[in-house]
């Protein structure tokens, strides 16, 4: 059983917003990583990291990691609560994603500060 | 005990319709349950893409590595098909926030827009597809 109406947020209606705002930062670092591909003729080491090196890219990339941590972790809780009635396997696995989720951005961190 | 217990709480013999493919699905409802698939994909892409982006910036070694990689028509394939589940939740997404505003929500402009979401996320996955090979 569901006892509790929300996962990150306070209420649902917090998670509910925080699932929107976040939505609208992944578009728009969608679009951002697509484009540079796209307007990139030849993507080699030096223009890569030479992108990373932009603090301004540093902090949307972060941004974006941010975003999918609370996207994704409201996200599967919806996702689980609808199909997984058992309270135990339903926290395990939401750990798992949750700790994934955290791991990645931890790394998305130290990796970013050192381009 | 539980057993009469059970038979209190359930009063009702409802009907269960277990010949699935007799049902018939409308297009917003394709429409949802695709989103919902193509997020739990994405959840499951990031792994992929925060390994690549991570090994990437280590090093010009490690950065050939996974362009090489990309040369590889499995790699391309993981590639298109999360660029695919991207472009559809993205579209979906954004015709979700569409209709918390209000709008699309009668039959007619909401299972105009499912359809519209879905060809387009067709179209995309195709250019995306031309892109990549
Ligand atoms: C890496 C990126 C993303 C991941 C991992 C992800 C994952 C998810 C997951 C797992 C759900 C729950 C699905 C459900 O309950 O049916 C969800 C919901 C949602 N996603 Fe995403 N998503 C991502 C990007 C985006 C983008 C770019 C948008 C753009 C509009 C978006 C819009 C939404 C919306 C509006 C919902 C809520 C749907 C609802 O309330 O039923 N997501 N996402
Ligand atoms: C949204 C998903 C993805 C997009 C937009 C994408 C697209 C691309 C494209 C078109 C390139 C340029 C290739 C070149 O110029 O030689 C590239 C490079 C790269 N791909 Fe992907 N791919 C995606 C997913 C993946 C996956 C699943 C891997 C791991 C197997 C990967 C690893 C990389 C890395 C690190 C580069 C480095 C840049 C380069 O070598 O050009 N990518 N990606």
């Amino acid at each position: 059983m569901v006892r509790v109406a929300s996962t990150f947020g306070r209420s649902g209606t917090h998670d509910y917003v925080l699932v929107r705002a976040t939505a609208i930062i992944l578009t728009l670092y969608a679009l951002f990583m697509v484009g540079f591909f796209v307007a990139t003729p030849e993507v080699t080491y030096q223009v890569w990291t030479g992108l990373f090196a932009n603090l301004w890219v540093k902090v949307f990339t972060l941004l974006a990691y941010t975003a999918v941590l609370i996207h994704g972790w409201i996200g599967i809780w919806q996702v689980l609560t609808d199909y997984v009635k058992k309270s135990s396997r339903r926290a395990f696995v939401q750990l798992v994603v949750s700790v994934a989720l955290i791991v990645m951005w931890l790394t998305i961190l130290f990796v970013l500060w050192g381009v | 005990m539980l057993l009469y217990k059970r038979q209190t709480t359930v009063k009702k013999q409802r009907p269960v319709n277990l010949a699935l493919s007799t049902i018939q699905f409308p297009a917003p409802a394709i429409a949802s349950i695709l989103h919902r698939i193509t997020g739990v994909i994405m959840l499951v892409a990031l792994v992929f893409l925060t390994w690549a982006l991570v090994t990437s910036l280590q090093s010009e070694q490690q950065f050939n590595w996974v362009s090489s990689l990309m040369d590889t028509f499995l790699a391309k394939f993981i590639a298109w098909g999360i660029l695919t589940a991207l472009g559809y939740h993205l579209l979906a997404g954004l015709r979700h926030l569409v209709m918390d505003m209000g709008h699309w929500e009668e039959l007619q402009s909401g299972k105009l827009s499912a359809k519209v979401a879905m060809v387009l996320a067709i179209v995309l996955s195709v250019l995306a597809g031309v892109w990549l090979w």
